[in-house]
């Protein structure tokens, strides 16, 4: 009898993150913004997430369920930041 | 030129603009309404009411700006696919939404825009510079790229908008 548990995406114990990556257009002051509006971040947190995405390229902006970070990354979507979303793996 | 936006009274701001610059802000404006077409979503009434695209591939576009306004939220392209049968519509109503409300707003002297006006100017700011950025195919390096410009350069008016736009969306972050 199969007691394992399928290598499937539904494994509520590991948390999906929102990543989001460098661009060349979105401004730094703009990106700082978003974060502390849309996620309720300190000035000092938004700014390390937005130095992050601009200087190491990427950063997770935050973690959670999986349909918690899809929400997220159409919200980064609708301020045209450039969002994914993946298993923290 | 305008010295871009202030802060105004009750979380508002307030700018003072030139006829040709609301000439500008209107015709972008009405360039990312032509580009962003109306939401289409599926026949089944429950999914039209909650936004939910026609079932089938849902592939990135092929313009590049569109692939830059509505970038694929997974790497797996069947997963970015599902993502946005879900979630396009709602995106390209609102990115449209905030378009019309820069469009209607936009008026030459002084310009008084709620809380909410702001953010969707702030938004709409945002997607014309994304469009004219991917379209001059702009790097890090803009400013040294717009300084190695000469008058005569057939990208210089699009650089000195971008410029423009970089500028009066950085003054709106900060006044508000």
């Amino acid at each position: 009898m199969e007691v394992e548990r399928p290598e499937s995406d539904v494994r509520p114990d590991l948390p999906w993150v929102t990543v989001v990556w460098n661009d060349p257009v979105n401004l730094m002051s703009y990106v700082t913004y978003v974060f502390q509006t849309v996620f309720g971040y300190s000035r000092e947190k938004a700014e390390k997430l937005m130095l992050d995405v601009h200087q190491k390229g990427r950063a997770v902006v935050s973690s959670g369920t999986r349909e918690e970070m899809e929400r997220d990354a159409q919200i980064m979507h609708s301020y045209g930041l450039w969002a994914t979303v993946q298993h923290d793996s | 030129m305008s010295s871009g936006f202030k802060r105004g009274r009750e979380g508002g701001v307030i700018a003072v603009f030139e006829d040709a610059e609301v000439s500008i802000l209107r015709s972008l404006a009405a360039q990312i309404l032509d580009l962003i077409e109306p939401a289409q979503t599926g026949d089944d009434p429950l999914e039209r009411a909650l936004g939910i695209g026609p079932s089938g591939p849902a592939e990135p576009p092929g313009d590049p700006v569109l692939a830059r306004l509505f970038p694929s939220a997974y790497e797996d392209d069947g997963e970015a696919a599902e993502f946005r049968r879900y979630t396009e519509a709602t995106l390209r109503d609102g990115k449209r939404a905030d378009a019309q409300a820069m469009l209607d707003s936009a008026a030459p002297g002084r310009v008084d825009l709620t809380r909410e006006q702001a953010h969707s100017w702030l938004r709409a700011l945002n997607d014309v510079r994304l469009a004219l950025g991917t379209r001059l195919e702009v790097t890090e390096d803009v400013h040294e790229e717009f300084a190695g410009l000469t008058e005569d350069d057939p990208r210089y008016p699009a650089y000195v908008t971008y410029d423009w736009l970089t500028y009066l969306q950085d003054t709106l972050v900060r006044a508000l």
